[in-house]
């Protein structure tokens, strides 16, 4: 593949979006209430829409007969590049509205730099997707301000939720050596400047919904090597299962 | 039930120029909340450009049981209609 790099970085910025995308799906008929399961099934198929596009292009870059379909479904798990944050469970409501608003402050933030890139194809794919997000950042912040300004309760399991998913946060702000490659190309944005914006931003939600700032200065990362959490092989499990069990089945 | 979110009422506007009509209901905390529900399970297939949400309790509703006095001496008034005009074909929404 003469673009390696470029490929990578996309596969980067997309496995992001069809992990949490899958993590949200796990909802439909199991959400909270009717109108919360439709909002995360919504933003579940809006992930899903932008991740067609970027899987669209980069099958375009490998220029073999790989298609959208057979990168996003027949890669084994050490060939996902996304964040570990969102693969983290949905383990209670609480965890799914804190692993998504920390993760779309982040969205959105990249997909503002992303309009600045040099390549016309993700210049358009952010364009159009920064408008979902900009939803998806306002459903997330608007319930974890409820939550976290809500009940004893919901208080207590956001809080718990907080400071289990902090330490995935900094990732979120890890470049590899594609990112690296395609910085100085023009080409990819460079996450670590807005580093400084995305707490600021988050912290501000946090302190709006009366939780605390997790303290802690150790934080884990290798999911954008490829290196996961336990959590993200019975993901793919699930995600692929059709896939490997009927190959090149359509519907 | 007391623990439940209060039920709204939800009003979409298909297009400019039409009207806002009732598309359904839906339980939520505060009028942010059932503005922001209304859009995703009412409006995710482009059906509308613009929502109202009303709480359920603040409509007062006609009582069916009344209904013999209320709409039944409409019913021989056919000359209240205005079927005896011929409309022209460009008029709309009539």
């Amino acid at each position: 593949m003469k673009n390696k790099n470029l490929y990578n970085y996309i596969l980067g910025i997309a496995d992001n979006s069809l992990i949490l995308g899958q993590r949200l799906g796990e909802l439909t008929g199991h959400g909270p209430s009717l109108e919360t399961d439709i909002a995360c099934t919504n933003i579940s198929l809006d992930l899903f829409g932008q991740v067609r596009s970027y899987y669209q292009y980069a099958a375009k870059i490998a220029g073999d007969d790989r298609t959208e379909d057979d990168i996003a479904m027949l890669r084994k798990e050490r060939e996902y590049f996304n964040v570990l944050l969102v693969e983290q469970p949905n383990t209670n409501f609480a965890y799914t509205i804190v692993r998504q608003f920390l993760f779309d402050v982040y969205h959105y933030l990249f997909l503002t730099e992303l309009q600045k890139s040099h390549d016309v194809t993700l210049v358009a794919i952010a364009k159009k997707s920064i408008k979902e997000v900009s939803y998806h950042k306002r459903f997330s912040t608007d319930w974890l301000k409820r939550l976290g300004d809500g009940t004893t309760e919901s208080k207590q399991k956001t809080q718990q939720a907080v400071n289990d998913l902090w330490t995935y946060t900094e990732e979120l702000f890890y470049t590899t050596q594609a990112d690296n490659a395609m910085i100085s190309e023009g080409i990819a944005v460079d996450v670590t400047k807005f580093k400084a914006n995305y707490y600021q931003n988050v912290n501000a939600v946090l302190t709006e919904a009366t939780l605390d700032i997790p303290e802690s200065k150790f934080f884990q990362k290798g999911g954008k090597q490829g290196i996961h959490t336990e959590h993200l092989g019975y993901l793919l499990s699930d995600l692929q299962y059709m896939q490997r069990t009927y190959p090149n089945m359509e519907w | 039930m007391k623990k439940n979110w209060p039920l709204w009422e939800v009003f979409v506007r298909s297009k400019n120029g039409l009207e806002h009509r009732h598309c359904g209901s839906l339980h939520a905390a505060d009028e942010d909340m059932a503005l922001e529900n209304a859009r995703d399970v009412y409006t995710r297939r482009s059906e509308g450009v613009s929502i109202w949400v009303v709480e359920s309790a603040h409509i007062k509703a006609s009582n069916p049981e009344n209904n013999g006095e209320l709409f039944e001496p409409a019913q021989d008034k056919v000359y209240r209609h205005p079927t005896f005009y011929d409309l022209p074909d460009e008029v709309k929404h009539m």
